[in-house]
């Protein structure tokens, strides 16, 4: 009972949230309904019995995507009034065209429902063992049987890392940085002139 | 009892969200981003609920990848934009034609 409890809770705030997230008028606010939206589908997800996916989504989504939307909202200084200008224009088609696909994606689970089509039996080969907890045995498949998609999703990631850098960097010549190299290999003999000045005059430099 | 029709309904509910955030905020990529996030959501609670129906754990991996796919394109867009908008002050992306593609 507590399970259907929990499932309509999430659900149903899941969709609202994404419902907000698009229809918000402030894209900070859009943002903060996407965290919500987030932390219900990871609840979703605890639901099924996935808690590494759970929390990674969390981590992950709310902990590094969603601050970095945050700051991208709140540090470019952006005119949303004027980028709303379409928005009822757009509204008819927009709802028309979700309309379909919903239409089609609940056609999808009707006629599976009725049973038409055979899904594949998984053969076992990726079953939960029986006294293992799910992260455990995620972590065998990932380090064992996917170990090298997993290392390509680390490359992904890198790459990534270097492309956001590339494009974000740049050279400022109106700033004059530290050069590091350049003070270690300054020596003292170029740097002072020992003089004896004369009582009474001035040093010239 | 909860089956993994309910799963499948919200999360095409959610999917539906997504693109129909995308063609209501056409100006405004960083909706458009957030929009294809809320997509990339609607495909992972997918992805896990038929893994925990079928009891095979390869669609948790795999919602896995897509979880580092959907975070780079998250970084690699915002980058982009960031770039756009030193560049033109605006992130209007229906006037995007400089490159005339």
């Amino acid at each position: 009972m507590i399970h259907v409890i929990a499932f309509y809770l999430f659900a149903v705030l899941v969709i609202a949230s994404g419902a907000f997230t698009i229809l918000a008028r402030n894209p900070v606010h859009s943002v903060l309904w996407l965290i919500l939206a987030f932390f219900n589908g990871a609840g979703l997800m605890v639901l099924l019995g996935a808690e590494f996916i759970a929390m990674l989504l969390v981590i992950v989504y709310v902990g590094a995507v969603a601050v970095l939307f945050l700051f991208v909202v709140m540090m470019l200084d952006i005119d949303f009034a004027e980028l709303r200008a379409g928005f009822m224009k757009n509204f008819p088609l927009g709802i028309a065209i979700a309309l379909v696909l919903l239409a089609e994606l609940v056609l999808g689970v009707g006629a599976y429902q009725a049973g038409g089509l055979q899904l594949g039996v998984p053969n076992g080969a990726a079953a939960t063992p029986a006294g293992v907890s799910n992260i455990a045995a995620i972590g065998a498949l990932m380090y064992g049987r996917y170990l090298f998609l997993f290392e390509t999703a680390g490359l992904i990631l890198l790459v990534a890392m270097v492309g956001a850098i590339v494009l974000t960097h740049r050279e400022r010549k109106d700033t004059r940085p530290q050069d590091v190299a350049k003070q270690n290999a300054r020596r003292p003999w170029e740097a002072t002139v020992n003089m004896r000045p004369e009582v009474g005059k001035g040093v010239e430099l | 009892m909860i089956g993994i029709e309910h799963y499948v309904v919200v999360s095409s509910i959610l999917f539906v969200l997504g693109v129909l955030g995308i063609f209501l905020n056409r100006k405004n990529i960083i909706v458009i981003l957030m929009a294809i996030e809320l997509i990339l959501l609607a495909v992972n609670i997918n992805l896990v609920a038929f893994s925990a129906f079928l009891h095979d754990l390869t669609g948790q991996v795999f919602a896995m990848f897509v979880l580092t796919v959907a975070a780079g394109e998250a970084a690699i867009g915002l980058a982009i934009l960031v770039q756009y908008f030193r560049g033109r002050g605006t992130i209007a992306v229906d006037d995007v034609n400089r490159m005339k593609g």
